[in-house]
């Protein structure tokens, strides 16, 4: 038999975890791509650089976003990863499919690329890996046929991302599947069509648990949330508690407001004091609910460490009722849009924008008033500004 | 390095399509050039005036105009733009103008 070509790639097909070498190897058995890609893989884990040329400019007619060109390094050796483009597919809201939608994925990607993919890429979108340039088109055309459409890269809009919400959590506290597909259409423009300073990313999770984990990975995050009492089934408490479930223990000691009282039969929530952590609805879920009256808490600014270091999403909102079309969000997502446009500077981001001019003159900008729950802590220096229309003039 | 002949001249120019050197740059490039942006016909007006913009704007700055300052200052919106340049203001106008490749988080 012949030596392998792959020996260090070889060692990642041993163990128990699903191999991602054994798959590529499947694939390369029909593509030529894949097979080469296996190859220059192996080269970088010897050197232990990449060998993927510096960027790449190429797309599809009408649209300036959508496909991330790749070149090879080293297309001396591997002629079949010469070009290497990656097109984002925007996913079904939740990643819900029927077989039959990704089948026909699959047989674009058969004829037009690599026959890789993957499902998928951390903003959201099916990520088909690995065409040629002359494929570009043809593909994006045969996709259209097949009802799918490109996502976001560059300065625009990217593909915004829901969690599975109604679609199978009793958690959700409005339709995140619905409120995601809803802002996808309406800004169908900002997402194809690069237009400000850089990236903006949308993230939509139904409660407080934040299973997009909006609050860290998007500029503009949604996150469920209710007005007014959780709903308490006492019967069901009472079968938690004759269960290993150590009420006192786990629930009401750990409930960040201790707002929580349980007399061993009764159990009581202080809702004034609560601030919705969702941990006692996570530990009871038969026996707690998110309480009626729901919408959602928006917070902007989330974003990785470049340039000025990494920022969660902070709230700018504290409750909003969320109701189709969402004229409101949509209307706030406008104009906070438009003021960073106006402003930011050549890639940067939202939250590094209102960091440097400061949520006053933001709030200002975007007309929403300035409310404690904005803060963890009021600020601890003195050096405050005032707008010159605010001070009263000295009367004699 | 690939090369590229248009209008009876060789080019040096990226993978993309992208010139590399700037200063070889002529109109002719960019006429003959507009056919593989999905541009019909002799460029008009409106394009020239994009391109001569580009390329003012790189030789002062050394970068690309922000796609917002291209729209305020040529007075057309996102949509005139992709009229005149349908694979987009940085693949189709930057090209057609010999800027070097936009880069970044494409
Ligand atoms: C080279 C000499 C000096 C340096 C580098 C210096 C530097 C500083 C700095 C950095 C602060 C804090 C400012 C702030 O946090 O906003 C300060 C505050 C202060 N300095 Fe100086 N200082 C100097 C000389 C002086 C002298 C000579 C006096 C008094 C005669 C003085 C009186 C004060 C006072 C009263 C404060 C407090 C002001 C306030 O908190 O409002 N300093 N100085
Ligand atoms: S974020 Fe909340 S509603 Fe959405 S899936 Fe997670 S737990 Fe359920
Ligand atoms: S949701 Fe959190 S804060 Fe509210 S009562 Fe439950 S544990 Fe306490």
């Amino acid at each position: 038999m012949a030596k392998s070509k792959t020996p260090l790639l070889d060692e990642l097909e041993k163990g128990k975890w699903p191999s991602f070498v054994k798959d590529i190897k499947q694939a390369a058995q029909k593509s030529p791509m894949a097979e080469d890609l296996l190859q220059q893989l192996e080269l970088s884990y010897k050197d232990k650089i990449g060998h993927w040329k510096h960027g790449g400019i190429v797309g599809v007619k009408g649209y300036g976003s959508g496909v991330i060109g790749r070149y090879s390094d080293r297309p001396d050796l591997f002629p079949n990863v010469q070009a290497f483009h990656t097109l984002r597919v925007n996913h079904p809201t939740g990643w819900f499919y029927k077989t039959d939608a990704l089948r026909k994925l699959c047989d674009v990607w058969d004829k037009h690329g690599s026959g890789l993919t993957n499902m998928h890429g951390s903003t959201g979108d099916a990520i088909l890996l690995g065409t040629k340039t002359e494929h570009l088109q043809p593909c994006f055309d045969d996709l259209s046929a097949a009802g799918f459409d490109l996502g976001g890269s560059g300065s625009a809009l990217r593909t915004p991302s829901a969690c599975v919400g109604p679609g199978r959590c009793e958690w959700a506290c409005i339709d995140s599947l619905d409120v995601c597909y809803n802002l996808t259409m309406e800004f169908q423009d900002k997402i194809h069509r690069p237009m400000f300073p850089y990236k903006f990313k949308i993230k939509v999770s139904a409660c407080p648990n934040d299973c997009v984990a909006s609050i860290a990975r998007s500029d503009f995050s949604i996150i469920g949330t209710w007005k007014g009492k959780i709903l308490i089934n006492p019967a069901e408490v009472t079968i938690y508690a004759g269960s290993d479930l150590d009420i006192q223990k786990e629930v009401c000691d750990l409930c960040p407001t201790k707002c929580m009282e349980w007399d061993g039969k009764t159990l009581k929530i202080h809702d004034g004091d609560c601030n919705r952590c969702m941990h006692c609805i996570n530990l009871m879920p038969k026996a707690l609910r998110p309480g009626k009256e729901k919408g959602a808490t928006i917070l902007v600014g989330g974003k990785a460490p470049i340039v000025q270091g990494a920022l969660l999403s902070w709230v700018v909102v504290p409750f909003m009722k969320l109701e189709p079309p969402y004229a409101e969000l949509k209307d706030l997502i406008e104009r906070i849009q438009d003021w960073w446009d106006e402003n930011g500077k050549s890639r940067e981001r939202l939250g590094e924008l209102i960091k440097r001019v400061g949520m006053r003159v933001f709030l200002k900008a975007v007309g929403l008033p300035a409310v404690p729950q904005m803060v963890k802590a009021p600020r601890s220096n003195p050096y405050v500004f005032f707008w010159p229309e605010e001070i009263q003039k000295e009367v004699k | 390095m690939p090369q590229i002949e248009l209008a009876g001249k060789i080019y040096e120019v990226d993978e993309d399509g992208f010139l590399q050197e700037l200063d070889k740059w002529n109109e002719e490039f960019a006429q003959a050039y507009a056919k593989t942006e999905d541009i019909e016909g002799p460029l008009t007006e409106e394009h020239w005036k994009i391109i001569n913009y580009l390329r003012d704007y790189f030789k002062q700055f050394g970068i690309a105009p922000m796609v917002r300052k291209v729209c305020k200052d040529n007075g057309v919106d996102m949509k005139k733009l992709y009229e005149l340049f349908p694979t987009g203001p940085a693949k189709g106008g930057c090209k057609l103008a010999g800027l070097s490749k936009p880069t970044g988080c494409v």
